[in-house]
């Protein structure tokens, strides 16, 4: 959320005045990174609600995970710490964009295309090999919902995280004082993250104990 | 801030943005088009029809309702029509009326805007409403959804699956309509205001379509989130809601009340809002308490959250928790009663000129006392566990709902009507609609409060014959009702066609939709107005209200 877009735009007014149908446009800064920050509010309610539920289901449950769910610890820990660690990278690419460094901003986006994909293919990795399906229980109906809806949104960040990178081809589509794009998806990217930790927590975390 | 009002100056000679089209063709209102005005149309024009239909619904529930038999429709399509009425009228014509349609006309208008922020992020807000009314028609092939609005699991698990599915799809669309559209308003009223037009100049409806916009980015997606899991339970054997196998079916209660009782201020919020703006400008007089009344739209909206379970008194809540809603319920009062005092205030030694929007606001006030009242006993959990679920919660909501945000809608369309067409509309036949509307609401409506206080049961086809008379009353009153809407769209279509010529501002009022010509420029005005008076300076001394303008102060 280092966005730039946020902060009042650099340009001044002798840059903008050219013709009056461009002035129009000019009036008003670049509001899309507001939008997504509203709408992820939004979204993340109904992540609030899909954790409230599972609190009040595992709440009332005598053993929580029931008898013979074990949930596996090892590769979900592992899927944990790329994506996390894939925040970081992708950050490295904004930094990049923001130093007008094109190939930096391909090369960090790709290492994060790279680290979403893996982390996809662990989830469906586990989906495979665990004991239990969707309808076994209540608790795997909540793990394989929430990671389900989970996975979704790593699967849209991953798409939007290739828009970028798609569109970097062309040169001087992203530059210093243009990449409002790439903003949105490092800030999607992080959204998908945060949601990751709180779902990490509950689902795997708290069975422990 | 000063970099922008530079801009201005540079563009008073040229307005030329404004060479697309002058004025959108006939056929441009079933496009996707992006212009935050046709899109209004379309959500007014697109509920309109929504309402129709479901007044229809609501027609044959009351001649079914006559007798206390079971003869015009059987009970399982009674329970079809029950349901679709209920869906239809709140998701399909009151909240994309009073949102969809009226926010998108006048937030950029009234805000000094040029459009919206995303707009063309609004127009698939909007054609997100029409597939979603496509799914709940189409559902009646497959039997109609039969669980009422609510679809309470466990019987919305076990009746007509396939229905029931595509009812929550159709849900889930203008959800997700919803929190588009109320990203869009939040962005347009916080960041796209003209520099000019400080934050206590903003006319009370932006500050209402705000607080919704808020109130529906914080709450929809739960419910998104209650019918995902509801979803799943129908049609992929989760059992989230059967507790059979560990699921819980008052979740889903908890799930869907705290979207919907929001939801009861999505649709009255924004009608809080056009009150506010129809009053003064019909009285004469600046409104009474602008603070208080912005204020209360944003404590609704806070409050507005934690009220939801005054819906759940009877699903085995524990004490402490009834104790607590009752309470939050009554709070939650307070600040709708500031403002009807406000507009009643505002009211009081006006120049009232009762034209047909101000005789709807009118109307409007003394239906949501009923409503605002009998509501306030219904929060009450000692008194809503005797009369939960009973004709008493009818007459109740729909006090509120019609008499409240229906009657807002009409007072909304006969007031912006002459700035939307650039035509006026027929007095005589908004009267005799008023009339008709009034009399068939009171008619239709009181009686029911009755009816629940005697003991009758809401959502069945078939009562026990002593409540008969009171039935076959409250069954007049829905003709009446029906009859109401034949004058209101004779009006409308008359009247855009052959209406007497408006010109800017009939009403001689003071925001700032008023300063362009009716109907708008594509982009609303050629050069962008600066603002040199509050919104509701009705009467003042213009040395006070500020003169060094085109815009005449009108002391009536």
């Amino acid at each position: 959320m280092q966005g730039s877009t946020i902060d009042p735009p650099e340009t001044t007014l002798d840059e903008v005045v050219p013709s009056s149908t461009e002035l129009h446009e000019e009036i008003h800064t670049d509001l899309r990174v507001w939008g997504l920050l509203t709408f992820l509010i939004s979204e993340s309610l109904m992540f609030g609600g899909f954790f409230a539920s599972y609190l009040v289901l595992r709440g009332e449950s005598a053993a929580w995970p029931p008898e013979g769910t074990e949930v596996e610890l090892l590769l979900p820990t592992l899927n944990t710490i790329v994506l996390v660690s894939s925040s970081f990278v992708i950050h490295l690419g904004d930094t990049a964009i923001k130093k007008d460094d094109v190939h930096g901003l391909r090369r960090w986006y790709i290492v994060t295309a790279l680290m979403g994909a893996v982390f996809l293919a662990g989830q469906v990795y586990e989906y495979l090999t665990l004991g239990y399906g969707l309808t076994t229980n209540i608790f795997s109906n909540c793990f394989y919902l929430m990671t389900g809806f989970h996975g979704l949104h790593v699967f849209i960040g991953l798409l939007l995280i290739l828009g970028v990178l798609w569109r970097s081809r062309r040169s001087g589509h992203y530059s210093i004082s243009k990449h409002v794009g790439v903003e949105m998806a490092e800030i999607y990217w992080h959204f998908v993250d945060i949601i990751w930790i709180v779902l990490f927590t509950l689902l795997y975390i708290l069975t422990i104990f | 801030m000063t970099q922008v009002e530079d801009f201005r100056d540079v563009t008073v000679t040229d307005g030329s943005h404004n060479s697309p089209p002058k004025a959108w063709k006939w056929y441009d209102y079933f496009t996707f088009n992006i212009d935050h005005k046709v899109i209004g149309i379309q959500y007014l024009v697109t509920a309109f029809v929504f309402y129709l239909i479901g007044g229809l619904m609501a027609v044959a529930i009351r001649v079914e309702l006559t007798t206390p038999d079971s003869d015009l429709l059987d009970p399982n399509l009674y329970n079809a029509f029950m349901t679709n009425h209920g869906t239809i009228m709140i998701f399909l014509w009151i909240v994309p009326s009073a949102i969809g349609g009226f926010g998108n006309y006048l937030i950029p208008l009234m805000v000094g805007a040029r459009d919206m922020a995303f707009p063309r992020l609004n127009a698939i807000a909007f054609w997100l409403n029409p597939p979603a009314g496509a799914l709940l028609l189409l559902s009646f092939l497959f039997g109609g959804s039969q669980s009422g609005w609510t679809a309470y699991p466990p019987l919305s698990l076990v009746t007509a699956n396939t229905a029931q599915t595509l009812w929550i799809l159709a849900i889930v669309l203008v959800g997700t309509s919803s929190i588009l559209g109320s990203v869009n308003f939040v962005i347009t009223i916080l960041k796209l205001k003209v520099p000019s037009l400080r934050w206590e100049q903003l006319p009370l409806f932006c500050w209402a379509i705000l607080a919704t916009s808020v109130l529906a980015l914080l709450s929809t997606p739960v419910l998104a989130a209650g019918l995902v899991l509801l979803l799943f339970d129908i049609n992929f054997g989760t059992s989230f809601f059967k507790p059979e196998a560990g699921g819980n079916v008052v979740l889903y209660q908890h799930l869907f009340w705290f979207y919907s009782h929001p939801a009861v201020y999505l649709m009255i919020l924004p009608i809080f809002g056009i009150m506010s703006e129809v009053i003064p400008v019909h009285a004469r007089k600046p409104i009474f308490g602008y603070k208080a009344i912005a204020y209360s739209s944003l404590t609704i909206c806070v409050v507005g959250l934690f009220v939801w379970v005054h819906h759940m008194f009877t699903s085995g809540t524990p004490p402490w928790m009834r104790m607590f809603f009752t309470i939050s319920t009554l709070i939650v009062a307070v600040p709708t009663g500031v403002k009807i005092f406000g507009w009643v205030a505002t009211l009081w030694g006006g120049k009232i000129r009762f034209t047909s929007a101000m005789l709807f606001a009118i109307g409007l006030l003394s239906m949501f006392v009923v409503g605002g009242l009998d509501g306030i006993t219904l929060g009450t959990a000692p008194f809503d566990l005797h009369v939960h679920d009973t004709y008493y919660v009818v007459g109740h909501f729909h006090y509120v709902l019609f008499g409240g945000s229906v009657f807002g809608i009409y007072s909304g369309i006969y007031h912006w009507f002459p700035k939307i067409t650039g035509r006026m509309t027929n007095e005589t036949l908004g009267r005799i609609h008023f009339a008709l509307t009034f009399v068939g609401t009171h008619l239709t409506f009181l009686p029911m409060h009755h009816l629940g206080l005697q003991g009758m049961p809401r959502r069945v086809a078939m009562y026990d014959p002593q409540f008969t008379t009171i039935n076959q009353l409250c069954t007049v009153g829905a003709f009446v009702l029906a009859a109401s809407v034949i004058p209101f769209t004779i009006n409308m279509i008359w009247s855009w066609l052959n209406g007497a010529k408006a010109g800017d501002n009939p009403w001689n009022a003071l925001t700032l939709e008023w300063t362009t010509s009716s109907p708008p420029l594509i982009e609303n005005w050629e050069v962008l107005p600066v603002v040199t008076h509050g919104p509701y300076d009705y009467g003042m001394n213009p040395q006070n209200a500020g003169v060094n303008n085109d815009q005449t102060i009108p002391v009536t």
